[in-house]
């Protein structure tokens, strides 16, 4: 049984974005803070830090989660992917270029998480028609109101995947 | 977030004895404890991370029902063939619930066990008789949009939020708890309370008990059902009033109705009125 004194930390280990860390991690400590503040991964971001806008949607074994609602110590020996993982090396995700030839964002703060989110929808499987996408995607808030054109881009996205297996069926 | 100590253990026994501490927290998917966490309503000097505990299957029960493990993740439950076929309304309220992401990390245990979205109870510079009991409730008289028209009291307007548990009611599902003195199965219209004077407690589970599984009985309304949700957005917004309802037809006729309703009360409402008069009734006008 792994134990915590009080004030005390505990040794955990995660891969992010492919990289596995030894990390020693107060168990007060969201996965969303550890990212940010001790990896420095600043990609995805605090929004509410209350689990409703979905600015910090991340990857957890492929399942997409709030990592602000999370304590990262109970998700020792997870693989992490968040927006600074998804990219091929210099090749975009098909999503985060779908995000800007849609011109999916105005400021930018919600998008990694909107990308994210995106992924995990896509990896799902469950949204068919553009009126699945938009509630399947109600947990990620865009103040800016770019609603239109995200739906957009996640549209081509899921469009392009479609015709890909039509096409190799 | 207060300092607290951190125990994970492995088995149900170990974990009944770290919860025995009078201010030891069970944590699971954390969707809601650590929200609470965060805004010190809830301070616990020790937090039980049970996500290693084996409780993550769904298996057949003994009765021909199911039987599915607390760590089962509201999108795992929705989602599994055998809850979409044989429990169709289970699977619509836990949908019309949260967010994928919140879906994906929220368990079966800890959506019983989370607390009302009264805006009071979760900001410590009011008052709340259910944060803090004698300190007075500031729900009443304030904003109340989402509060209580059905079983409140002098001293607590709270709902219990969950769009799942309405459904449960309405399929009388049991909730099998283990504590220091043992097991025990409780119906699930005996596991929530209603506020009465004293609202600090949501349910009838005692200190240091841990839900385990919860058992939907054979009897499954597969057929004929609906979870409805009225609510201010389309989507991703508690319920201002939900119904589950359910129906049994032979040769046209209701025969066995269940209706519960969701964002009304402290707890799930089953109403045993209407659901008297549409049994045994012409199933169409």
């Amino acid at each position: 049984m792994k134990q915590s004194a009080v004030n005390g930390k505990v040794p955990i280990s995660l891969v992010i974005n492919k990289v596995r860390h030894e990390l020693d991690v107060e168990p007060w400590v969201t996965l969303l803070d550890l990212v940010r503040e001790q990896l420095q991964c600043t990609g995805t971001k605090k929004g509410c830090d209350q689990g409703q806008c979905g600015a910090c949607t991340v990857l957890i074994d492929g399942q997409r989660i709030n990592s602000c609602l999370v304590l990262a110590v109970t998700r020792d020996g997870a693989e992490i992917t968040t927006i600074e993982g998804l990219a091929d090396g210099a090749d975009l995700h098909p999503l985060q270029t779908a995000f800007i030839e849609h011109d999916a964002f105005q400021c930018g703060y919600c998008t990694p998480g909107q990308i994210c989110s995106a992924a995990g929808l896509l990896r799902e499987g469950r949204a068919h028609t553009r009126a699945e996408i938009r509630e399947y995607m109600s947990g990620n808030l865009c103040r800016c109101g770019a609603y239109t054109n995200i739906a957009d881009a996640i549209e081509d996205v899921l469009r392009q995947r479609v015709s890909t297996k039509e096409a190799a069926e | 977030m207060n300092r607290f100590e951190y125990v994970r253990p492995d088995t149900v026994a170990h974990a009944v004895k770290a919860l025995a501490d009078r201010d030891a927290r069970a944590l699971a998917g954390g969707t809601n404890l650590v929200d609470l966490m965060k805004y010190e309503v809830t301070r616990p000097s020790r937090v039980v991370d049970i996500n290693h505990l084996p409780l993550r299957q769904i298996e057949p029960a003994p009765d021909g029902g199911l039987t599915i493990g607390a760590l089962v993740t509201n999108s795992e439950l929705a989602w599994d063939p055998r809850i979409t076929k044989r429990y169709p309304l289970l699977a619509s309220a836990i949908l019309a619930g949260a967010s994928p992401q919140l879906r994906n990390a929220a368990t079966t245990g800890g959506n019983l066990l989370q607390r009302t979205r009264c805006y009071y109870f979760y900001d410590p510079s009011t008052a709340c008789n259910k944060r803090e009991p004698g300190s007075g409730c500031s729900a009443i008289g304030g904003v109340n949009r989402i509060h209580a028209i059905l079983g409140a009291s002098d001293g607590c307007i709270a709902v219990h939020p969950s769009d799942m548990c309405v459904a449960l009611a309405a399929l009388e599902a049991v909730v099998n708890v283990e504590g220091k003195d043992g097991k025990r199965s409780i119906p699930f219209s005996a596991f929530h309370r209603l506020p009465g004077s004293e609202p600090q407690h949501d349910n009838t589970m005692l200190q240091g008990e841990l839900i385990t599984s919860i058992t939907l009985p054979a009897s499954d309304f597969g057929s004929n059902h609906t979870y409805l949700k009225v609510r201010d957005r389309l989507s991703y917004a508690f319920a201002l009033v939900s119904v589950a309802a359910a129906l049994k037809l032979e040769g046209g006729e209701i025969r066995t109705a269940r209706v519960a309703l969701g964002g009304v009360a402290h707890k799930p409402w089953r109403d045993p009125d209407a659901e008297q008069a549409l049994s045994n009734s012409p199933g169409a006008p």
